[in-house]
Formats: structure tokens, sequence, C-alpha cells
């Protein structure tokens, strides 16, 4: 039998803003254990929450990316549940009435179009954290405790790990391009819970399901979702019944493993927070909202290729990331020739911070180097081929291009008298080459400009090299 | 007369005029809860030493504070730094909270002196201060009987002369019940009106803060002290607070003051009801007029608390778990932890209304009853708009009963709940209401009920001058005989 996997997503992403979702703690990463707490975030008795502003208008602005409605009045919800890290031992999540619903984002995976749905995206608080000691005992962090978290669940329309992985790529972009996340899942700013089952192809009826996490890279999306697809799979095939349950992606055995069962679903009791008041968005404010968007990755890639006459590759890799985006935008409008800065960024710039493991916001390059690099080539000031090594030299030590060619002395020799000298000397040392191209052989002249090169230490002019050795050989 | 039997607007007169230094106050004060704790014992915690050590500081202050000098007593569900809040529970205890409540804040830059905190039903559920961890407080007109609850010792210090004036909380009718049974002045402000940042939650959509003093004049400063909106609580009302002191001596002259006549009936002790009834005749004499207002919707009152109320409990409660503060029961396992420092923590009552909030928000129940008791709230609210559109102000009795002795109803909580029937509503409306001392029956207080529109402190208060004025009932004392 053939069967088709059906995947929902929960992406939990965490909101850039400075404090906590109902506190003024900090939300800043790497703090000392229990740093960035107070009374309201741990939950202490007589604490009231009181709502980040900031962090509903970064919702609105997923919703208007993610083309959801956005209701005029949502609520706060408790979700009660007992646990070390959990404070006031319900966490303020939303529940009937999320803040966005009905969405949807067009991906393209396997080279054709998908849309996924998005079912709601709400607004929730994050729970502390359990540190677990030498001895055997338990501690707990509640430094994250507070922190706001965005949920954005699609339905059930994802097919493969393909698709799944296009989604959170393309999530991941529009995040970052609307400013409202870091979107970085190896640091835990975006964590993604896919929700697999799998039916026999043309079954109306969904499978059971099981919820996956501990999915830390778009690498263990791939290789998670396709493993329990197979699990699945073999499991049905063998007469086994699928538990509804969430598993673990374990990293080290690439394997996923149960984590709790599910079967006897937990009773949160959900109530709307008494606590707070409901959340108003007014129409003319989601208007204010939309207003001040930013542009994002689809209408910039579409936009790349009209006004740089960029190709479709090209556009689709450099709008993959706004700070790469705004990179190349940056350079190309210093430079005349945006074909020559896509290319640059795609191969030097790119395969230095695949190779260096950073990211182009911590790369110490400016769009004002790259370009004044492109200019010094132009120029004839150096080779194409030096500037590749210049521009490695920029991207370890983040000095101008001008200042490392100088102190290098590496400047293009462009000299016709030099050159003529060092042409003579190669003449006079390679009578046998000299001859062949005197007799026709033109493929001779490869070797001559060589050595001419290797005379003068890699600065001398090729294309003028190739002229004198053509005038010598041949006006005799 | 000794200062402490004094009234906060009489001491404050004295202050002012340089007759009189907070110590001299203070000194009273201990004098008279050391002679009266043994007895009333209102006070969970006595603060002798930081309010002496306050009164010092205060000589030098500014006299023009409006509470300058005042000695005031913290129910003990209110947050304070440096002492001990436990709500009347084992399992805050020990627990000494970082910060101030709002009101505590509040009354501390008013240049009042904390003299101690209160004993209560543990976490304020109850009507006797008979279900407090720590001991029963005693009424101090008949030290038999409870004081009524679950904020009985700010209502008995208030009665017994141990401060002038103190801060409850009223969820049901805890500040209205306890002031009617100890014959003291009580209020539950609007909802929203007083900051609940820093009261350690109940219900969180019932629980405010207000006062108790044995006069109006001096409800009213308290009052003024303690409202305001506060950016610490999303629920507190944005306005700027009116003048209430300003506003006591308008009368009542023109007022429509409507009777709920479905207050009057079955379970009102005949001798509530006389006395209660005898006030209608006070208004009509200062110039208001009666009207007489069916509510039949007020019956359905207690049944919708008794979900909502344990519901907000049942999760506002959830916290105590023994990880961060409090009590603890070590066990091998967290959940067996969490399981063991509950249930010796925890008091029966509190227990009871944790199972059964916790049931009416379980699945397949909440619509049943969590949602069908929202709805009665809608219906009660509406009730009183009505109400409202021809009455300025409403009056009932606070109480069904006059104090009751105590152990009388400790294990029957339905008789319990029954205290708060007049009261709830209030509650589940959001409105003001009040009780004002209106006699007494068989030598033991009769509390009148007054209810407020939305935010109509101010007519409230108006309205409970003038009984004074007309009845001749003002400051009662016990041991005093008012008929």
């Amino acid at each position: 039998m053939k069967y088709e996997p059906v995947i929902g997503i929960e992406v939990h992403a965490q909101l850039k803003t400075d404090s906590k979702l109902f506190c003024g703690c900090s939300t800043g990463f790497a703090a000392a254990p229990n740093h960035h707490v107070c009374p309201v975030c741990l939950g202490l008795p007589g604490t009231l929450p009181v709502l980040n502003r900031k962090a509903i208008e970064y919702v609105v602005r997923t919703c208007i990316a993610l083309e959801c409605e956005v209701s005029p009045a949502s609520r706060f919800a408790r979700k009660n549940y007992y646990y070390p890290d959990l404070p006031k031992a319900y966490q303020i999540s939303q529940y009937e009435l999320p803040i966005g619903r009905n969405g949807k984002l067009t991906v393209r995976a396997g080279g054709r179009e998908k849309t996924i749905r998005i079912h709601r995206i709400h607004l929730e608080e994050d729970a502390g954290k359990l540190v677990h000691d030498a001895s055997g005992g338990s501690c707990v962090d509640y430094n994250r405790t507070g922190i706001p978290l965005m949920e954005i669940v699609t339905e059930a329309d994802v097919r493969s790990s393909e698709e799944a992985v296009a989604y959170l790529t393309s999530l991941r972009s529009i995040l970052q391009y609307i400013g409202v996340c870091g979107a970085n899942m190896e640091k835990g700013e975006m964590r993604c819970e896919p929700n697999i089952s799998v039916r026999p192809v043309g079954a109306e009826e969904f499978g059971t399901k099981t919820e996956m996490k501990n999915l830390n890279s778009f690498r263990a999306v791939r290789l998670g979702v396709d493993f329990e697809i197979e699990r699945q799979i073999d499991a049905i095939e063998n007469g086994e019944r699928i538990v509804q349950e969430t598993r673990r992606w374990d990293e080290a055995t690439q394997t996923t493993q149960t984590m709790r069962s599910k079967e006897r679903a937990h009773d949160y009791r959900y109530f709307p927070d008494p606590d707070l008041v409901p959340v108003e968005v007014s129409a003319s404010v989601v208007e204010l909202i939309r207003a001040k968007a930013p542009e994002l990755p689809e209408p910039r890639r579409v936009r790349f290729i009209s006004q740089y006459g960029l190709p479709e590759y090209d556009a689709e890799v450099l709008t993959g990331s706004k700070a790469m985006a705004d990179f190349f935008e940056r350079a190309a409008s210093l430079h005349n020739d945006p074909k020559a800065v896509s290319n640059w960024i795609m191969t030097e710039l790119m395969g230095c911070l695949n190779e260096s493991g950073k990211t182009i916001d911590e790369c110490a390059v400016t769009a004002e180097d790259l370009t004044a690099l492109l200019e010094l080539m132009g120029k004839g000031v150096i080779s194409a081929r030096m500037g590749k090594d210049v521009f490695k030299d920029m991207f370890a030590s983040g000095r101008p291009p001008a200042e490392i060619i100088k102190e290098k002395g590496l400047e293009q020799m462009n000299d016709e008298t030099a050159i003529s000298d060092a042409v003579e000397k190669v003449i006079a040392d390679n009578p046998g080459p000299a001859a062949d191209f005197r007799a026709g052989k033109k493929q001779a002249a490869g070797f001559l400009v060589g050595q001419v090169m290797r005379l003068t230490g890699g600065k001398a002019n090729p294309k003028i090299v190739g002229r004198i050795i053509e005038d010598k050989l041949l006006s005799e | 007369m000794e200062l402490c039997t004094k009234t906060a607007s009489e001491l404050i007169g004295m202050l002012r005029a340089g007759e009189i230094d907070p110590i001299d106050i203070v000194d009273s004060t201990f004098k008279r809860i050391n002679d009266k704790e043994p007895d009333v014992k209102a006070f969970i915690a006595v603060l002798e030493e930081s309010a002496r050590k306050r009164a010092e500081e205060l000589k030098d202050a500014d006299r023009s504070l409006p509470l300058y000098g005042i000695p005031v007593a913290v129910k003990d569900n209110m947050c304070m730094e440096g002492a001990q809040t436990t709500c009347g529970s084992k399992i805050l205890t020990p627990f000494e909270p970082p910060y101030d409540a709002t009101v505590v804040e509040k009354l501390k830059a008013a240049g009042a002196v904390i003299v101690g905190k209160t004993n209560m039903d543990e976490f304020a559920m109850g009507s006797s201060c008979e279900w407090s961890a720590h001991h029963p407080t005693r009424n101090p007109w008949d030290l038999e009987r409870a004081p009524g609850g679950s904020s009985g010792g700010s209502a008995a210090a208030v009665a017994a002369c141990e401060c002038a004036m103190s801060l409850g909380s009223d969820t049901g009718g805890s500040i209205r019940q306890p002031a009617s049974l100890c014959g003291v002045v009580g209020m539950k402000p609007t909802y929203g009106a007083v900051s609940r940042y820093g009261l350690v939650a109940f219900a969180s959509s019932l629980d405010q803060i207000g006062p108790f003093a044995r006069d109006v004049r001096d409800c009213a400063m308290l009052l003024d002290v303690i409202c305001g909106h506060d950016p610490k609580d999303s629920t507190s009302i944005d306005r700027e607070p009116p003048d209430h002191v300003a506003a006591l001596d308008a009368g009542a002259a023109g007022m429509t003051v409507g009777m709920i006549k479905d207050l009057f009936g079955e379970g009102v002790e005949p001798g509530v009801r006389e006395r209660v009834s005898a006030a209608a005749e006070v208004f009509e004499k200062m110039g208001a007029k009666i009207k007489e207002i069916e509510m039949p919707i007020v019956k359905y009152a207690l049944p919708a608390y008794y979900l909502i109320a344990p519901a907000e409990a049942s999760s506002n409660l959830a916290r105590y778990d023994g990880v961060q503060y409090g009590m603890r029961e070590d066990a091998d396992d967290i959940v067996s932890m969490f399981r063991k420092t509950r249930r010796a923590g925890f008091g029966a009552e509190v227990k009871r209304r944790i199972m059964l909030g916790t049931y009416a928000l379980s699945a397949g129940y909440y619509d049943a009853y969590y949602l069908r008791a929202l709805k009665v709230r809608t219906l009660i609210v509406k009730e009183f708009e009505k109400a409202f559109a021809e009455c300025d102000i409403l009056m009932s009795p606070t109480s069904p009963s006059t104090a009751f002795k105590l152990n009388e109803k400790i294990d029957d909580p339905l008789a319990m709940y029954m205290m708060d029937i007049c009261t709830i509503p209030v509650n589940l409306a959001g409105l003001p209401g009040m009780s004002i001392p209106c006699g007494l029956s068989d030598g033991l207080p009769v509390g009148l009920q007054l209810i407020g529109p939305t935010l109509g402190e101010q007519a409230l208060l108006r309205a409970a001058r003038a009984f004074e004025i007309g009845s001749g009932i003002c400051g009662m004392m016990p041991g005093e005989k008012m008929d």
C-alpha cells in the first residue's frame, strides 16, 4: 500500500522585545541564572501581570505578513498544570480568542508552489528552565520565565519533509524581515514541533498523530520528519497501532523516542485570565502597522530580478535572508554592476561565511569595502585573481582593500617598459617555447605569460604581458 | 479619653495642632493592643518595633500628610516588606514578600503607622475568621462570638480600638459582613477602584481592598488614600480619583434609596430586619425617598459565586507547591512533594474550594458550570443597572444575622456560606458597597448595607454620613447600649 504523510507544524518564535511579556525584566540572553527576574515573573503571591504592548504589535505584524485575520478583541487564558519550572502553576497563553486566525504562506518545494494554511497565531509566556546538578538535585532558572513566545500553528497541509523545511525556511525569513524574531533555530529562538501522521493514499480520515520535539535545525527537521514517517509506515505495515504521544528527536542516534504519552489528554482547565483585560486591536491600528510593514522576501525577490537584472537563483538566495539582501542592495547602490556584486556575494562572501560558520551580521566586510574592491579591480589596480586573495584577507581582518593591497605591495604592474624587460628575459631563457610560438603554436603563449607572471611576482597585468609577447615574437 | 479610642480625624486635628506626637498615639495603641489581644486575638503579627520606629521618624515629617501618625492595621493577605504575609495559612508560613503592595506603599506615603497584620480566614475563604490556621479571632462585643470574616481581624481590631482604621479585602462580603458583626464601618469599593497589586489573590475578578473605620468620615479618608489607578494592576480603573471626604456632607435630601425586597426575606433574623427597616425611616427623615425594588435574580448569586470564585481560586492557589517559597514537605519525587505539601499546608475549607473550582473548570463541565455562572453574573449586572436607573443607591441588611457563636457554623459550610447572601451580588456586579452600623439587636450590632452604582462611592458615603447624623449612630463601641 502507498501512504501519504499528513503534517501540521507548530512553531514557537521568541519575540525580540527588550522586556518580558508581563513585567519589565530583560529578555537578554546568557545572563547568570535568576538574574533577569522580579516578583512578577517569579509569580510571587500578590503580583499581577501587565501586558507588554510591543509584543502585540509584533504579533500583528506577523499576522499581516502571513495574511491572517486579526481579532479586534483577543483574550489571555490560563493554562493550568503543575511543573517545577512554572512558578504560577499556570501559563498565561491564549485559547479561545487568539490574535490571528486563517492565514496562509506560499512556499516553493520540489519545484512547485505550495500554499500552507495558517490555523492560528497566539501569544504566550515561556516557562523557566530546570538545571540538574551533579549531586542529583535540580535547580530552577527563571530567567526565561515570561519571555514572549508567539505560537504559529498551520493546518495539516504539509505532505513531506521537504515542504516542512521549505515552510520553516520561508517563515524564518519572514520573521527576520519583519524584525519580530531572531529566528535562529540553533539558539532556540525558533522552535518547531511537527505533528505527523500517515494514511493510505486516497484516504479521507487522518491517522493517529505524534508530536515531535527537540528539532534544533532544518537538517534535524528533514531527518526527523522522514524518520517518523518511515517509522509509522513500518509500524502500520507490521500491524501495530500508532500511539498518540510526544516523541523526541535524538540527534545522536538519528531516531525518535517516546517522551510522554498523550493517550490520556491532559486537562489544562483553560479559562480567561481575570488579571488581564481583553486585548483590543482596532482595524485602524492594524492599518497603521500594515503601513509601516517592511517589504517581504517574495516581493523583494521579484524586484531584485526586475530592478537589478539578477538571475532567478541569485535573487532567491540573496533575499533568503534580510541581512544578506540588505547587504546586496547597499553594495549595488555603490557600484554600477549589480551582477558583479551578486557574483562576489554568492561565491566569495558566502564561501567565507560557510567556511567560518559566521552569519552575515557577524561579517567584518562592509558593503563599502566590497564595492571598493570591485572598483580597484575594474581600474586594473589588481587582477581578479588577486582580488580573491584580498577579499579573504578583508574577511579575516576587516581591513579595507586599499590598505591590504598597499601593505602587501599587490598593485598590478602596468608599466610597459618594465613588462617588456621581463618578457625579453623570459624569451631569452626559454628559446624552445618562443620558437614554438613563432611557428604558430598559439598555446605556447600561455606558458610564456605564466613565466612572466612568475618573474614579476604575479603583479604584471596579464593582458599587457600577452600583447607584448605577441608583438615581440611575431614582429621579428 | 484614651487616644486609641479617638477617630483618625480627631487624632489628625490634635497632631496638626501640635497637641500630641505620633509616638503618643503609638503608646496608647500598643497599651490597648497588649490589653485586648489576649481576648480578641485580632492580629497574626503585631509590629510594635517597626511602628515605634516609624512614629519616631514621623515626628519631624510633614504633618499635613493625609494619615499623618494614624495607626492602621493591614489584613494579612496584603504584602509588606519586612513582615510575613501568611494569608492565615500554614502553606505560606514562612513567606516574607520582597515588596510592598500598592496600598501599603500608599499608606506609608500618607504618613500612616502600620501596627500589625490582622487575622483572617485562610486565603480569605470564610465568614467567621475561624478558618484561620493561626487562631480564631473573637468579637469585641461578645468574646463568645465570631467577628465575621474573612477580614474578621481587621474589623475586630477597629472595633476594639486596637487601631483607628484598617484595611480588609472583600471577595464576597469579607469586609462588609465582619464590619456588620463588629459594629464598624466597612466599604468594598468599585472593582478596579483600588489596586490589587500585592493582595494575595483569592478570586481575581471579585477581590477588592477596602477600608474599615469607626465612622464614615474616617472611612472616606482612608479610601482617598488607597484608591486610584495603578499601572501595575491591569484591572485598575484609569481615572482621576474624586475627593471622597469633600463629598461627605452633601446630605441625603433628594436621593432615591432602593430597598432590595428580596434581601429582607427568608433567613434574615427579625431583629436585623427590624433595624434595617428602621434605617429606611431615617433616610426618609433626612429627605430621601424610599423605593422598594424587586431583584429576584439575587437568589442565583450565591450558587454562581460558588462556581466563579472557587474556579479562579483553584488556579490562583496552584502556585503554592513548595517549590519556591513557603512550606515544603519533603518527598522522594516532585509530584509527591507537591501532593504532600498541599495536603499538609491547606486547611479543609481551602481544599473544598480548590476541588469545587477544579471540577467547575474541567473539560466537559466548564460549559455547564463555569460558563453558566458567568451568564448569571451578566444577568446580575443588568439587574443592578436597571435598579440604578431608578435609584441613586440601594439598601439591604449586610448580614442576615448578628454575630453568631464561635463553633456554631464551623462544621456546616453551607450555613457559613449563607452569611454572605446579601453581599455576594455586589461583588459579582463589581459595584461599591458598604456596611454601616444601624443599631443593636440583643446587644449585638446590626449592619446596614448600602450599594452604589459603578464608581458611586461618593453617593454611598454621602448617604452613609447622612444616616449617621439622622440616626445618631456613629462610632459605636462595644459595651455601649444604643437602644
